[in-house]
């Protein structure tokens, strides 16, 4: 149980990627796929951002107090954000094409062949 | 710090100048209709210039590390090429020039949008390769592999119908694949503090006992085992290689896949020592036995289809497999098959989409069963058809044969001779489904009507007859390949 409380962060974490693991297998809606997808990778941006924090911790420059964040995971993880924002652009981009193309966007309904 | 003339510039120059042509296509590409193209051509030409350059030095003088803005490397990001990646840098650059070539006449005739838009991405897809094969820093790796993935989804779905919902569901499958690796990072980081790569490699093993490196170590396995779609993840390639654009389908083809290998070669044999992966986390048992599954299976799927470009991309899923057993067994001959069928795999894969993109582009036929006496029609493609089948089934004067060659002797070595029947009953597969084809374009006659000859474009026709010769002289020239090219590959491996 201390261990459940005191790293909650890393549980929700954990909760968060399996509701988008379950949301990009589960569903069929091409759309909620793409949102479970979204949900997958922000519980890896807690993740990371967990990483780096402290309780207490102030920014890391020069003449503040004693303890300090790590603000390298943090930085990391904006590139990290960036690459998820532009994925979700192109996601998205193919669903339109895919809309226009077979008028639904329910995985079921496009034609295989 | 001193700073080198243009000699040493080189790493950094190739991912660069080609990264700076994406932008100037996008640009210029509006106004000047020529332009992407040149553009493309020139920076993969350039790359393969820079490629050769880095090749040689690496060869005679060793290893070249390169600090991005002076910053030296556990804070820095580096790039280091060495014996392990500078034949990666030739093989990329060399075969992009190569599809480059080949897409001057086939992308105006595919693509029904802009091919401005087509190229710049293009552009983008071989900046991202060639930065993942440079780079000496795991977080940097991630940022290139990202970039030719997105780059590769756009690609796939230039291409109208059944390429959309292909190219969707490799979005979602690669970006689990990328977040698993990011989560791999993660947890290193969490372990030492660094993200460089020969940092990495001297700080981990002393934590080898700690199970937060061993997960480290599973998420990289898997998130890699979903990018170079090992066996049972490999789900989404079929779909995506046979419906792309022709020219899509062979850039990715040929090099994704290879460099995806190369990434996964790359962390577990630099980043981990060969015991620990085999003793504490098994990783190398489970990927030999996933790769014989993948050789089965993939070349089983291959034989059950009619349509030419699935059955190469089924026919993709066994040779990866090849590759990964040659891994997973880790003796230093297998390891040699495993590099040389790297580069084998790609050129004659390579060649095969081409000559596919070419019957497609002059004859309309996708199936297999429609490739009457296309002899007739388009000799040259079909020698160069020829040339890639008989190496993909391992004719001996082909470069096939030899990489299976050094997997069977490796196996043999490992004293597991299931692995060697694998290999023989998969080439037995490969004949029957590339025999098939080639009964159909060579001896099946049509049954009525004339046929003119009509050979493809000469811009496609040459990459085409190009890679069909490369397999020849790989093939022959094998001994020199290995001696000198994966002699140096294979001390990176075990300089620990």
């Amino acid at each position: 149980m201390e261990l459940l409380i005191a790293k909650y962060n890393y549980w929700i974490s954990v909760a968060i990627m399996m509701i988008g693991f379950y949301a990009m297998i589960g569903k069929r809606n091409l759309i909620k796929k793409l949102i479970g997808m979204n949900i997958f990778q922000t519980s890896i941006f807690l993740f990371y951002i967990s990483i780096g924090a402290r309780k207490g911790g102030s920014v890391p420059i020069l003449g503040a107090p004693s303890t300090y964040i790590n603000p390298l995971p943090h930085v990391l993880i904006l590139t990290a954000i960036v690459v998820s924002v532009s994925t979700t652009a192109v996601a998205l981009s193919i669903l339109i094409k895919i809309h226009r193309t077979h008028g639904t966007i329910e995985e079921d309904e496009i034609p295989r062949d | 710090m001193k700073f080198p003339g243009i000699e040493g510039h080189w790493v950094v120059l190739v991912v660069v100048v080609p990264l700076l042509c994406s932008f100037l296509c996008f640009v210029l590409g509006r106004f000047l209709r020529r332009v992407p193209f040149y553009l493309a051509l020139g920076a993969s030409g350039f790359a393969s210039v820079a490629s050769l350059a880095v090749f040689l030095s690496v060869i005679r003088h060793g290893p070249i590390r390169y600090f991005l803005g002076g910053w030296l490397p556990p804070w820095g990001i580096e790039y280091r090429v060495d014996g392990l990646n500078a034949f990666m840098l030739l093989l990329v650059s060399g075969v992009s020039l190569l599809v480059t070539i080949y897409s001057k006449d086939n992308v105006p005739a595919e693509i029904k949008g802009e091919v401005t838009s087509f190229y710049t991405v293009y552009i983008l897809l071989v900046t991202g390769l060639l930065g993942i094969v440079v780079t000496g820093d795991v977080f940097n790796l991630y940022v290139f592999l990202e970039i030719s993935s997105l780059a590769a989804y756009t690609l796939i779905a230039a291409a109208e119908g059944r390429a959309l919902l292909a190219s969707f569901n490799y979005v979602i499958m690669g970006t689990v694949a990328a977040c698993f690796y990011l989560l791999g990072v993660g947890y290193l980081y969490i372990m030492t503090g660094s993200l460089n790569m020969a940092d990495l490699a001297r700080l981990l093993p002393s934590l080898y006992h700690n199970p937060v490196v061993a997960i480290a170590l599973a998420f990289f396995v898997v998130g890699l085992a979903i990018k170079v779609a090992l066996f049972p993840l490999h789900t989404w390639l079929p779909d995506a290689y046979a419906y792309a654009p022709s020219t899509t389908s062979v850039i990715i083809a040929s090099l994704m896949g290879k460099v995806g290998l190369y990434v996964l070669i790359r962390l577990l044999f630099s980043l981990f020592d060969p015991r620990y992966l085999l003793q504490d986390l098994p990783v190398l048992p489970m990927l030999s036995w996933l790769g014989a599954m993948a050789i089965i299976m993939g070349s089983l799927f291959a034989l059950s289809q009619l349509d030419f470009k699935r059955m190469l991309a089924y026919s993709s899923v066994a040779q990866i497999g090849y590759v990964v057993l040659g891994v997973g067994m880790a003796n230093s001959i297998a390891l040699t098959g495993a590099l040389l069928h790297v580069i084998n795999h790609a050129v004659m894969k390579g060649g095969l989409f081409m000559a596919a993109g070419a019957i497609i582009q002059t004859t309309g036929k996708r199936q297999i069963t429609d490739f009457h006496y296309l002899h007739r029609r388009m000799p040259f493609t079909m020698a160069a058809l020829l040339l890639g089948a008989l190496s993909m089934v391992g004719i001996p004067p082909t470069c096939g044969f030899f990489s299976k060659w050094y997997l069977i002797l490796g196996a043999v070595k490992k004293g597991n001779l299931l692995f060697v029947g694998v290999i023989l009953i998969s080439s037995l597969l490969n004949a029957l489904y590339f025999f098939r084809v080639l009964e159909y374009v060579f001896f099946k006659p049509l049954s009525e009507g004339s046929i003119k000859r009509r050979e493809a474009p000469t811009t496609m026709l040459v990459p085409t007859l190009v890679m069909g010769g490369a397999v020849l002289l790989l093939g022959l020239g094998n001994q020199w390949v290995v001696s000198i090219v994966l002699k140096r590959a294979l001390e990176v491996i075990s300089w620990r």
